[in-house]
């Protein structure tokens, strides 16, 4: 099957990115070394591409009680202007995906996993038949929106250079709202991101996609931001201590023991919603716990790669990284309850070979924290 | 041109003859699939000890980057000679000079030709520009 392109794809190209297929997208990984770029948006400002994630628009008057049904955090609840983070689960607890949903004055906005995106369209479409919802418009974007975020403690100084008619400063964390972006009236902008930092990610219309990054490079250019691949956003993301499907969450590994509880509401008005039983089990009896793992060693953790204590294997790693902004090379991994407290020493098996590392509670890094 | 005095292997390892023994060591493709340019993505590399019987084929030691782990495969079957010292604390030696500098093993091969699937230099040119 041939790859998607977003319309930035020329741009990337143009730049000297390397290619890669990302859930069926061709995808920039890298325009410079990664741990380069991982420090760019640590210290001054980065650029992305996210035209290949999922944007799913739902109308409707009954939007929320059907999104409420599918999703582990109260939609109904979100304020509006707010976004808040979800998953969608089956019954038995399995996510199928992660997502941010944006509850605006007359409709939501989901934001998915550009790997899931399919799935999850169909997910919500056979729902919307089964109940009493077939009022609710499920509407896919993707196709036809732009995503460019921005990312690192310059974002606002940069964007504030391109933007009339919105105060950025009083969008808050995890709010947004509609302005002018170069020009273009409506686009959607929002206080979110995916490393850790302060930063803002736009939706406009696609074929303005193009005009819209070449101005934010040239005016970034000052501030010192530079486009970003797929290659640090993941070490980025993992450094913030953030979830990415297929590695810490999928088939078989649940929200809970995740620690994502902050997006699965478990109280009695929720228990309408898929997966609320299971996933109220879980966080009752949980068996396992995701933590970091920090190692001085050479070798750099990988997915798959199992965690012992003594002789005992007793977890497994989800991602793993070498952390320019910690020093050391970090790993997400599952460990059994018991030896999931921070200082507890355990071992990865490397392929047969056993490196030490150090139990550590998620995130890594914090902006906040300091 | 890559280096025509050595033969290629389709996993990216080149042989090269050095009197009794052979060389061995990664080309700068391989190199470059790993660390795109940049030797401070490289992080670890596994070689083997003096003695060791290794087959045709068979994994001798690792290499990883930021990004991936790669297996280096021996091209022949033989007993190492020696590994390569200076390539553990300095793997940019692998960026800078992956043909001389860059060697990674040096093999009593256990017979002394070096057929089979290896490549000429040429050979492997075009069967990189077809396969990549």
């Amino acid at each position: 099957m041939a790859l998607k392109a977003t319309t930035l794809h020329a741009a990337h190209v143009a730049a000297g990115a390397r290619m890669i297929d990302f859930g069926g997208w061709s995808m920039p990984v890298q325009y410079r070394p990664i741990l380069e770029e991982v420090a760019t948006v640590r210290q001054r400002v980065g650029l992305f591409d996210l035209g290949h994630m999922g944007r799913i628009e739902l109308r409707g008057p009954d939007r929320e009680a059907f999104l409420d049904r599918l999703a582990t955090n109260h939609v109904a609840k979100i304020p509006i202007g707010a976004i808040r983070y979800g998953l969608l689960c089956r019954e038995n607890g399995d996510p199928i995906d992660d997502i941010l949903v944006y509850r605006a004055q007359d409709h939501l906005f989901v934001v998915v996993n550009a790997s899931n995106t399919a799935v999850d369209v169909e997910w919500l479409h056979q729902h919307r038949a089964q109940g009493p919802f077939q009022g609710v418009e499920i509407i896919d974007r993707t196709d036809e929106l732009g995503m460019i975020a921005l990312q690192g403690p310059r974002s606002q100084a940069v964007l504030e250079k391109l933007t009339e008619g919105v105060d950025l400063g009083a969008i808050k964390y995890y709010r947004f709202s509609f302005g002018r972006v170069c020009g273009i009236d409506g686009v959607r902008i929002s206080r979110t991101g995916y490393t850790g930092e302060d930063g803002f990610e736009l939706y406009l219309p696609n074929p303005q996609a193009p005009r819209v990054w070449d101005a934010l490079v040239e005016s970034g250019a000052p501030e010192g931001l530079t486009p970003i691949g797929l290659g640090a956003r993941d070490t980025l993301r993992l450094e913030a201590g953030m979830p990415l499907y297929g590695h810490e969450i999928g088939p078989g590994l649940n929200p809970i023991e995740a620690g994502l509880s902050f997006g699965v509401n478990l109280t009695p008005e929720k228990k309408n919603t898929l997966g609320y039983a299971a996933l109220s089990a879980f966080a009752a009896k949980p068996t396992r716990r995701l933590v970091g793992l920090a190692s001085d060693g050479p070798r750099v953790p990988r997915q798959g790669y199992t965690v012992h204590a003594a002789d005992r294997e007793i977890g497994f790693v989800c991602s793993g990284s070498v952390s320019p902004t910690v020093g050391k090379h970090i790993a997400s991994a599952y460990v059994a309850i018991g030896f999931d407290r921070p200082g507890t020493e355990l071992e990865f098996d490397l392929r047969g070979k056993r490196q030490s590392c150090v139990v550590q509670e998620l995130p890594f890094y914090s902006r906040t924290r300091g | 041109m890559r280096p025509d005095d050595r033969k290629y292997t389709r996993s990216h390892e080149w042989i090269k003859a050095d009197g009794d023994t052979v060389l061995i060591g990664i080309t700068d493709f391989a190199v470059n699939e790993l660390c795109s340019g940049n030797e401070g993505d490289l992080v670890y590399c596994d070689l083997p000890e003096a003695g060791r019987l290794v087959e045709a084929g068979e994994t001798f030691g690792e290499i990883e980057s930021v990004k991936a782990v790669a297996d280096l495969n021996a091209p022949v079957s033989g007993t190492v000679v020696e590994a390569n010292p200076a390539i553990e604390d300095h793997l940019e030696i692998l960026s800078r000079d992956p043909w001389n500098e860059g060697w990674m093993i040096r093999l009593a091969p256990k017979t002394k030709s070096l057929d089979g699937e290896l490549m000429s230099a040429a050979q492997y040119e075009a069967w990189l520009a077809e396969s990549h």
